[in-house]
């Protein structure tokens, strides 16, 4: 059984957990100040050695990362953090930043000295205000204390609602003051990003990772996870379970290992199907428990290990109106940029609508894959890819689900069986 | 010409091997090869962005695949790459028709209704790239059709295929970033603020530039289908930018005209006066037949033959002078020039209708006529002053060019004028405030190198020593001149000798081999030797009653500053008026000729550069004759040949005259004026005429005067302050003449100075004021 | 409205938090938010000013984004998650009573104008599903009883606390203001983490029943 190992998560049930007092009684700030004794070249090696992958759902090695930044180019470089935490199901960022903010902060400091980075920007989504309280007081406490000031600056900017803002070059165009849609790559932010300057973006987890690595050395963070996929990681575990909630814990770990720690699914039902790292990846079902969640396990079960957000449905939910919803999502959230996504996208959505309402036909199924197909790697980023792995995959494992619902005039499922509070006379 | 070295790249398309310059785009790799790649987004001129993917294709590169199709439009061309379209790959031909079918989804089927229809990108690639029938049975995207984004611009949205063609043009080219997209996802849309319409001089590339119907412009919009148009390549005539442009016509009629596709030139664009302003050519009373006055002094109408005599027998028995716009043809220019020295011995001749003076005579015959400075130069200078020109008012394409390099690499732009204004502001130039007046002080303190452009307007004459301070940096300094007259005709007019020192092809008058030169191709015995009067003295000379005839083509005599003095010698003397439409100088004429209009006629003019931009006759079968050809119907009538019946023959004998290679004429340095003192309410008054203004040529377009800038008058905060004047008070500008009232802006301005459009509605300052710069007005608030 | 003296300097500052004046873009939409509650034509001009923009590169921006309202919303903007998760265990439930309660469709806004409702889309706080988002703070574990409540309580002039936020609930307006970077003193109100933050971290400590 593999065991939970609570890094990030270490102090967070200290009522002041997210004070710089209490960060520092844990030996906050400490590793920066280690970090910045050594040469950035070394910070570099040690964060490639320690095998740390981003964290945000690509898998990117963070030291390889770093060290695309040309030096001695004489211009400004820039670390943007990538806190726009939006991808549904994904809950882990904004938990840490509200309980612990200040490893954000030192995990900047540190990252900076390693790129020669002189100002770092935290892009947080907009609609969770006391987090961006609690970042703003952490980043004006780390200047009183001396953290920041000197070299290093960070500046947090408030998003407004925009999924496609957590897209790294969408983020930069939002964060120049544009409408964020992504941009053509090459360049790739390494060489031109923010303000056409060479740039880090990386997500909240692995900029927050760093601290510990620097202080307990690569040798101990390689010591977790799989052969490939090194290192601890918070698990998002939500939806029809007993106790859902955040898990640290290393790479590799199975859903079945985290049901079993944290209570299973909802008493008296069933695993139906779940997501690996948010809706963007390709459903997995019961069949899938014992895959090892780590990037290379996840992948080679035709999934992505994405951001670790475990969405649990038991067998009360409605496939179709779960993808559906989905589908709408990303109806919503496309950027408008390209053609695919944006018509693709709109027109999903009415295919779905019809089928979730009983008015499709078999043939509709046959539509809506070749769309996805269309859809696909036609797109210009993610985005499109993303809103068609749920429909096939759904499709994948449920279709006798899809053709029941055409059979049937309608969708099969009660609605209210599926809520929280069925039978709580709501 | 420099050749430079491009490296050169082979790659495979298709089977087809072809080798272009690196950094050529695959999409474009392609066309060298006859293959069309379906498009939207794509355009050359604008930075790619990959927006519409239609272009999708496979492509490896050394055996490396892609895993899936890409962009043509935004990959450059390596070594090795193989790329294979939809020619040759089921994949991307897959992918292209399931973007084709994407597009459609949301896309009325109002082609038979759209303007569109018959020459519109995506009805056409629907056919070549797409498939027959349509899978959507869903609800389709609507909304409120069209919308006015200006007075001559709608938009329906419904169209749009969000290629963002027309966002990026505005914002890359025109620095006019006045139409955006707005919203996002399926909503997204093409937008201006609700307050502030899409008024971009440049509004009609967008138009043109659409892929679909989405934006038309609105006085062409329900008037024709394309296919019943007759297209004829033509030469704009609103200004010295020289566009190449296409005029479409149907039963007569000018419907439309285009920008034409020079990449020397105007690359693809045009302004919105040359796209839209045409319709003065019917929206005037035409002169349909000659008109001879009759023994109680009316005109009336008269035959040709009566009225050619009529006109000769004036002409011939008074010394005579002549008086040529701005606006004639360069064959017409040489015309005037051949009659006046043929028919009626004097070198009395001036092309410039406007505010000039000898200093600039003497300028234009040292510095600017038979020059080379071309786009080119601009393109490759280090630094550009701009003397006494707005490039953005007076000659948008040269903006454009500016623009271009300013956007490209940051060329440095120096303004030397009395005014901040929009244009230098968007090309982030370097502006140094002068008192109107003193403009040649600021000159001379510039330091440029060879590589520099001084890029000189026709309003530089209007202070006394500027073109001698121009002259004298150019010299210093190795750069280069260019002279930016307004209008389309002044080049052209300068080569052919329209003017009193100058014989055809910058000869000098007072050079006695050049008048030998000449004489033998025009076959006369001998040239008139001196010097000729410019349009100011031969004015006075007929008032003085020293000059008793003239021969005017296409002047208006109030746009000079002695309007008074013009009036009175056209009221006094025998004119032949050859003209359009009647004017003031139809209306005093003795006898009157109509001619063709610009669309009527074949030509050219010389553009800033010297470079001919030929048209054709757009409107056929005009009975309308050429200013040329009845100036050899009167010479015929006088006794003098001038023998140039066709526009052909004058082109074939300018050809004929070949290079003069002798002395030019010297320039004698002229020194600025001292600033005149104002104090309490004097001001000295500045101005420029506005590319969208109250001009002839604009008549009969109210929807492109719609876009025109608001009428104001700009003062310094200082003087504001003193005045007790904020932004929308009324300000009274008056002379001895008369006074206008304006509503002041507060701007950057030397404080000595107020500024006001030059010919706006409600600032016609000539007419108004009687001047235009360097004169001290009064100020106050109204 | 117009904008202070005041608020203007408060502009200033934040335009100089960024190395390029444009940035300031988005925590200045916040700011006219929490002056005009709205982004008003006013507030886009003023921008367009203050950052040397036209008007309409303002309005390319504020319409992308779907935190910028172009009309007025309540006083308290509820944001019922929507997205799958939450709906399946609720979200469609409360979303839909509350529009029957409150008697408004999706962006509707109450005759008094105290609130307005929207159903948003996933607020990464899916371990506390069904969530409901008030003025964009946290009200974890919410039923159609709760959220009826919770929209009452706002009526009434009393919102309830968000769970995991700050002691009371601010305006629409104050909390623009926290958006656009303004510190308003209360970062160090409310709890740390909820329970399912810490349930792993309990496990592991062996806390755990």
């Amino acid at each position: 059984m593999t065991k939970l190992t609570p890094v990030l998560s270490a102090h967070w049930d200290e009522k002041d957990s997210f004070t710089i007092e209490a960060y520092t009684r844990h030996g906050g700030y400490a590793a920066a100040k280690k970090a910045l004794a050594m040469d950035p070249d070394a910070v570099i090696q040690l964060v490639k050695d320690s095998g740390l992958r981003g964290r945000g759902g690509a898998g990117f090695p963070t030291g390889m990362k770093w060290g695309f930044i040309p030096q001695g180019d004489d211009k400004d470089h820039y670390l943007v953090v990538n806190a726009d935490e939006s991808e549904p199901g994904t809950c882990k960022d904004m938990p840490l930043l509200m309980a612990n903010p200040h490893v954000l902060i030192e995990g900047c400091i540190i990252a900076c000295h390693a790129i020669r980075a002189k100002h770092a920007f935290i892009y947080i989504r907009g609609e969770v205000t006391h987090i961006v309280r609690r970042l703003n007081q952490a980043i004006e406490d780390a200047y009183k204390a001396g953290h920041l000031g000197k070299g290093i600056d960070v500046v947090l900017h408030v998003g407004a609602g925009a999924y496609i803002c957590g897209e790294e070059t969408a983020l930069l165009d939002s964060l120049e003051g544009f409408r964020g849609q992504p941009r053509l790559r090459p360049p790739f932010p390494a060489i031109a990003g923010l303000y056409a300057r060479p740039t880090v973006v990386n997500n909240v987890e692995s900029i927050s990772s760093v601290p510990a690595i620097i202080a307990n050395g690569a040798e101990w963070y390689q010591a977790m996870g799989t052969e490939k996929s090194k290192g601890a990681t918070l698990y998002s575990l939500s939806g029809h379970v007993n106790n859902p909630g955040q898990f640290e814990a290393p790479l590799g770990i199975t859903l079945r290992e985290i049901l079993e720690l944290s209570g299973g699914i909802r008493t008296g039902h069933t695993l139906k199907f779940w997501t690996p790292g948010g809706s963007s990846t390709p459903i997995f079902t019961s069949e899938h428990l014992d895959v090892p969640l780590d990037y290379e396990g996840v992948s080679a079960a035709g999934s992505m290990l994405g951001t670790k957000a475990l969405q649990i449905f038991d067998e009360t939910t409605c496939v179709v109106r779960a993808v559906l919803r989905w589908t709408e999502f990303y109806k919503h959230e496309s950027c408008g940029k390209c053609t695919p996504c944006r018509e693709g996208t709109w027109w999903l959505v009415q295919l779905l609508r019809d089928l979730e309402d009983g008015k499709g036909t078999e043939a509709d199924l046959a539509k809506l894959l070749d769309l996805c197909d269309n859809i696909l790697g036609r797109s210009f980023c993610a985005l499109g890819d993303g809103a068609t792995s749920p429909i096939t995959s759904s499709i994948k494992y449920f279709r006798d689900e899809y053709i029941a619902h055409i059979t049937n005039g309608g969708c099969p499922f009660d609605p209210v069986a599926s809520t929280l509070f069925v039978g709580a006379g709501a | 010409m420099t050749t430079e070295v491009v490296d050169m790249i082979t790659v495979v398309i298709d089977g087809f091997e072809v080798n272009v310059p690196k950094g050529t785009l695959v999409i474009r790799a392609a066309e060298q090869l006859g293959i069309q790649i379906p498009r939207f987004c794509d355009h050359p001129l604008l930075d790619p962005v990959g927006a519409c993917r239609q272009c999708l294709v496979d492509i490896e590169i050394n055996g490396r695949a892609f895993p899936k199709p890409q962009a043509s439009c935004t990959i450059p061309v390596e070594p090795g790459m193989i790329v294979k379209t939809q020619l040759t790959s089921p994949v991307a031909e897959k992918a292209q028709r399931g973007v084709m079918e994407l597009l459609l989804i949301n896309h009325p089927l109002d082609c038979p209704v759209c303007d569109k229809g018959g020459e519109c990108p995506l009805q056409n690639q629907a056919m070549s790239n797409g498939q027959g029938e349509t899978r959507f049975e869903g609800v389709k995207r609507t909304f409120q059709k069209p919308i006015n984004i200006s007075s001559q611009v709608l938009l329906d949205r419904e169209r749009c295929v969000l290629c963002a063609r027309c966002t990026r043009f505005s914002e890359q080219i025109a620095s006019d970033p006045f139409i955006t997209l707005n919203e996002r996802g399926a909503l997204q849309q093409v937008g201006i603020y609700e307050n502030k319409p899409f008024e971009s001089y440049f509004s009609g590339n967008a138009v043109q530039i659409c892929p679909v119907g989405a934006l038309t412009g609105a006085s062409y919009r329900f008037r024709a289908r394309p296919f019943d148009l007759v297209s004829t390549p033509s030469a704009c005539e609103h200004c010295a930018s020289g566009c190449d442009m296409r005029t479409d016509v149907r039963r007569g009629k000018t419907l439309r005209r285009l920008a034409g596709d020079d990449a020397s030139v105007n690359e693809e664009w045009n302004c919105d006066k040359g796209r839209w302003a045409f319709k003065y050519v019917t929206a005037i009373d035409r002169l349909t037949t000659p008109l001879v006055r009759n023994a109680s002094g009316e005109l009336v109408a008269a035959s040709w033959p009566e009225a050619l005599a009529a006109a000769a027998k004036g002409l011939k028995s008074a010394k005579a002078a002549v008086l040529v716009g701005g606006r004639a043809t360069y064959e017409d220019a040489y015309g005037y020039s051949k009659f006046a020295r043929v028919a009626l011995g004097t070198n009395d001749i001036d092309f410039r209708s406007r505010l000039s003076s000898n200093e600039e005579r003497e300028f234009l015959a040292a510095h600017v006529v038979g020059s080379t400075t071309r786009y080119t130069d601009i393109d490759r200078a280090d630094h550009v002053l701009l003397v006494g020109f707005e490039p953005e008012e007076e000659s948008p394409i040269v903006f454009l060019r500016l623009n271009k390099q300013v956007r490209k690499r940051a060329l440095k732009v120096t303004a030397i004028a009395t005014k901040l204004s929009i244009g230098v502001e968007k090309l982030n130039g370097e502006f140094v405030k002068v008192a109107p007046g003193q403009e040649a002080a600021a000159i001379s303190s510039q330091s440029l190198t060879g590589k520099s452009v001084i890029l000189v307007g026709e309003r530089a004459a209007e202070s006394a020593g500027v073109l001698s301070a121009v002259a004298a940096l150019a010299n210093s300094s190795s750069a280069k001149i260019a002279w930016i007259p307004r209008r389309a005709g002044e080049r052209g007019a300068l080569e052919a000798g329209a003017i009193g020192n100058l014989l055809p092809g910058g000869r000098p008058v007072a050079d006695a081999a050049a008048r030998v030169d000449i004489a033998a191709v025009w076959g006369a015995d001998s040239l008139p030797t001196e010097n000729g009067k410019n349009s100011n003295e031969i004015y006075a000379a007929v008032n003085a009653g020293e000059i008793g005839a003239l021969l005017v083509g296409g002047v208006d005599p109030l746009d000079g500053d002695n309007s008074q003095s013009a009036l009175a010698a056209l009221e006094k003397a025998f004119v032949v008026s050859l003209e359009i439409a009647p004017s003031a100088v139809t209306q005093r004429a003795d006898v009157v000729l109509p001619v063709a209009a610009i669309t009527e006629k074949s030509g050219s003019f010389l553009n800033w550069e010297g470079r001919a931009r030929s048209f054709d006759a757009a409107v056929a079968d005009s009975l309308n004759r050429s200013d040329l050809r009845i100036l050899s119907m009167i010479a015929e009538e006088i006794g003098a040949s001038v023998n140039l019946a066709t526009v052909t023959s004058a082109i074939k004998e300018i050809a004929s005259l070949g290079k003069w290679d002798g002395a030019r004429v010297a320039m004698n340095k002229v020194s600025a004026t001292s600033q005149p003192a104002v104090s309490g309410d004097q001001f000295i008054l500045t101005s420029w005429r506005r590319l969208l203004d109250m001009g002839t040529l604009q008549k009969g377009e109210d929807n492109l005067a719609g876009t025109s800038r608001k009428t104001v008058a700009v003062i310094s905060p200082k003087r504001a302050q003193a005045l007790g004047v904020a932004d929308g008070d009324q300000l009274k500008i008056s002379t001895p003449l008369g006074y206008v009232n304006l509503s002041a802006l507060v701007e950057d301005i030397h404080d000595d100075a107020i500024w006001a459009p030059r010919n706006s509605r409600g600032s016609q300052l000539l007419i108004n004021l009687g001047v235009a710069h360097g004169a001290v007005v009064t100020v106050v608030k109204a | 409205m117009a904008f202070s003296n005041e608020d203007l300097a408060i502009m200033e500052t934040i335009i100089k938090r960024y190395p390029r004046p444009r940035s300031a873009i988005m925590p200045l939409l916040h700011f006219v938010q929490s002056r005009a509650g709205y982004v008003t034509n006013e507030g886009i001009e003023l921008i367009a000013q203050q950052l040397d923009l036209a008007a309409a590169e303002v309005t390319a921006v504020s319409t992308f984004y779907t935190q910028y309202k172009p009309t007025p919303v309540g006083e308290y903007h509820v944001g019922v998650c929507t997205n799958t998760l939450c709906a399946v265990m609720g979200g469609d439930a409360i979303m839909a009573a509350l529009k029957d309660h409150l008697g408004i469709e999706n962006d509707g806004v109450t005759s008094d104008g105290k609130v307005s409702l929207e159903h948003i889309e996933c607020n990464a706080a899916c371990d506390y599903a069904p969530v409901v988002m008030a003025n964009w703070e946290f009200y974890d574990n919410q039923t159609v009883q709760s959220a009826k409540e919770l929209v009452d309580s706002m009526r009434a002039g009393n919102p309830k606390p968000p769970t995991r936020g700050p002691n009371t609930l601010g305006t629409w307006k104050e909390v623009s203001a926290v958006l656009a970077g303004l510190n308003d003193g209360k970062a160090n109100e409310g709890v740390q983490a909820g329970e399912p933050t810490l349930l792993g971290l309990k496990i592991a400590k062996g806390e755990t029943k």
